[in-house]
């Protein structure tokens, strides 16, 4: 198992705060384990405009930075069924040894109509979760 | 002048007030979302609408036709992609100025442009439509039978690039209309007892509109999510202003009389300014990378032909774009018909009506030039819930018509073929046009027979009947002389431009047709 050799962290990324502290805390962990780092930003592609799906430069910005810190970076950047599931399905894929999320408040009414991502990949992950906050 | 002020009365009672800005915030909502359009929103609020008085329905529908013009051009400024059919043009300067930075300043000329057009246009068209309604009030049934075939031909063959596709949508649309058996003999009834009073053009409205782009957008769901340019307060700096008022000016001048005119549309009107102003401009070097008098002049062009359109519906009764023709239609289930007598005889709601414009244009450029960040938020709406409002509405919105589960049958028949004419780039227009004056071209011609004892030359015993078989003559040939010259030359005028999410055909629509 490849695990054995480099250990694989994945990171649900979404374009904003939480995922960028998300991605943030996760690029530490992988510099610390020594670990390759997935980085997964997936949209359901239901509207015209998802601003948690990050442009295209941006993604390219990003695999540079943190290929620039010496990390070893996989980004998964795709439309998908379902972003919590697709999220799941890569950390067993590639044996995660952490999966690293950024969470967010959500009012009971939000959680009923737009559910939560986060929620859904914390309970079903195969690996460990690392739930992260932005600093306030 | 004095019916004018008459009108503000009926239109600034609270109750009309509060419809003239629902109609506007719905119109710009709508605008702001490619593939709902005014003429789907109409369709589906024309059931809800019964219980209101019809010249508070008319105000909230003028103000969905007038907003549907602002909010397209935010979503072609902001996302590259036209709102609606009318902002195609205003997505290639617009969407580049906004990547150079300068989306507010478009958003803001194309918002003031459309306050200027919109203002001007309904001037226009309080002058114009009350002489137009008096000349056309004296001819007779050939006349207005000939009227009639001329919007059917140029509505088929201007409006579209291929005539084919035109006439099978058109044809379709007045089989359609014969269904029933008002004219004495049962057609096309197949003995089914619910189809003797024929189809209710609303169904087919609401089908088309609705149902066919639900189930066009349930076949496309999953897609890239495109990038959109964040924005803040719309606003320009005075030298904007120097190179906008021209091109507004220009614009409203090429929009009104081509929305007057049948199959004016404001595609073409649109597209010319465009051109206008790249030939005028004294700064050529920007345009292709967001020059703003394209975004001035496209967009006051659209909303001046939203102004012109309503001068032959008022005045003849003449639908020449889709929001028109369901406007028209909502005026028929009112039981008032739209027509030259409709100045004598609906005073208070014309005149109000007319009233109402001003009134909207001016809330639009109230709710717009502030706004415009808000109205970008409705694009992450995911589309399972949009569009779940949607058939929704539709099918209470069919059933509702005659309480006959049978209607619904029809909304499901009619999506599905609907569904197919997107496919297949048929236009909608024709299909709807047909669908109304279908019926009402065969009253005139049944007329004109009438008072003649059958004598089929008295159609053509009116000049204007005359005049209007020449154009139609010379609008054939000319297509048919176009048509051959393009299969010797193949010109291809395909400039690729602002991409369609939802239209993948409309771009290609261009192609040849054997």
């Amino acid at each position: 198992m490849s695990t054995e050799t480099v250990p694989t962290i994945v990171v649900a990324y979404s374009a904003d705060e939480f995922g960028r502290a998300a991605l943030r805390q996760a690029a530490e962990e992988a510099r610390h384990r020594g670990a390759r780092l997935v980085v997964v930003n997936a949209t359901r592609g239901d509207a015209l405009v998802d601003r948690r799906f990050a442009a295209d430069d941006e993604v390219v910005a990003l695999e540079q930075q943190l290929t620039g810190e010496g990390l070893e970076v996989d980004v998964r950047h795709e439309v998908v069924r379902d972003v919590a599931d697709a999220v799941v399905e890569v950390a067993t894929q590639e044996h995660a040894a952490l999966l690293v999320v950024g969470v967010r408040h959500r009012t009971p009414v939000g959680k009923v109509l737009l559910g939560s991502v986060a929620q859904r990949v914390i309970l079903d992950a195969p690996c460990p979760v690392l739930s992260v906050k932005p600093p306030r | 002048m004095e019916l004018l002020l008459e009108g503000f009365q009926t239109a600034l009672t609270p109750t009309n007030l509060l419809f003239a800005v629902l109609g506007v915030m719905l119109g710009t909502a709508v605008g702001v979302l490619p593939g709902i359009g005014p003429a789907m929103t109409v369709a589906l609020l024309l059931p809800v609408t019964y219980n209101v008085s019809p010249s508070s329905a008319i105000i909230l529908f003028a103000g969905i036709y007038y907003g549907g013009m602002y909010g397209g051009s935010t979503t072609s400024i902001l996302l590259n992609t036209p709102g609606e059919s009318s902002s195609v043009i205003t997505a290639i300067e617009g969407n580049k100025m906004a990547k150079a930075g300068r989306a507010s300043q478009a958003l803001a000329t194309a918002a003031i442009g459309s306050f200027v057009a919109g203002t001007i246009g309904t001037i226009l068209l309080v002058l114009l439509a009350p002489s137009v309604a008096e000349v056309v009030v004296k001819l007779g049934a050939p006349s207005y039978f000939a009227i009639m075939l001329v919007a059917l031909a140029a509505v088929t063959l201007v409006l579209g690039a291929s005539k084919l596709r035109g006439m099978i949508a058109l044809f379709l649309g007045l089989t359609v209309g014969l269904v029933g058996t008002q004219t004495g003999q049962a057609r096309m009834t197949f003995d089914q007892p619910l189809l003797a009073d024929g189809i209710d053009i609303v169904v087919v409205a609401v089908a088309i509109f609705a149902i066919g782009e639900a189930l066009w957008v349930a076949a496309h769901l999953r897609r890239r999510p495109l990038d959109i340019i964040p924005v803040g307060q719309p606003w320009m700096s005075r030298s904007d202003l120097r190179r906008s008022w021209g091109p507004w000016l220009r614009g409203t001048a090429y929009g009104f009389p081509f929305g007057a005119l049948p199959a004016g549309g404001a595609e073409v009107p649109t597209f010319l300014s465009y051109a206008t102003e790249r030939k005028l401009t004294k700064h050529p070097e920007e345009f292709g990378h967001g020059a703003i008098e394209g975004v001035a002049g496209p967009e006051a062009a659209n909303n001046a032909s939203a102004a012109g359109t309503l001068v032959p519906l008022l005045a003849i009764g003449l639908p020449t774009t889709a929001t028109a023709a369901v406007i028209l239609l909502a005026m028929q289930s009112y039981g008032i018909q739209p027509g030259p007598q409709l100045f004598d005889n609906e005073p208070e709601l014309v005149w109000g009506l007319l009233a109402s414009l001003f009134i909207a244009n001016t809330l639009l450029l109230v709710i717009n030039l502030p706004m415009a960040p808000l109205w970008a938020k409705l694009l992450q709406i995911p589309r399972p819930y949009l569009y779940a409002g949607i058939l929704f509405f539709a099918s209470l919105g069919a059933y509702s018509v005659n309480f006959q589960a049978f209607d619904l049958a029809l909304l499901l028949g009619f999506g599905v073929l609907g569904l197919a004419m997107r496919r297949f780039g048929i236009p909608v227009l024709p299909l709807i046009i047909g669908v109304i004056l279908g019926p009402r071209l065969e009253e005139q011609l049944t007329q004109a027979l009438a008072l003649s004892q059958g004598e089929v030359s008295t159609l053509w015993s009116e000049p204007v009947a005359v005049l209007c078989y020449l154009l139609v003559a010379v609008g054939l040939v000319g297509s048919i002389l176009a048509g051959v010259r393009r299969r010797r030359g193949g010109d291809g005028d395909d400039d690729g431009g602002p991409h369609y999410p939802n239209r993948p055909h409309a771009g290609a629509e261009a192609m040849e047709v054997g």
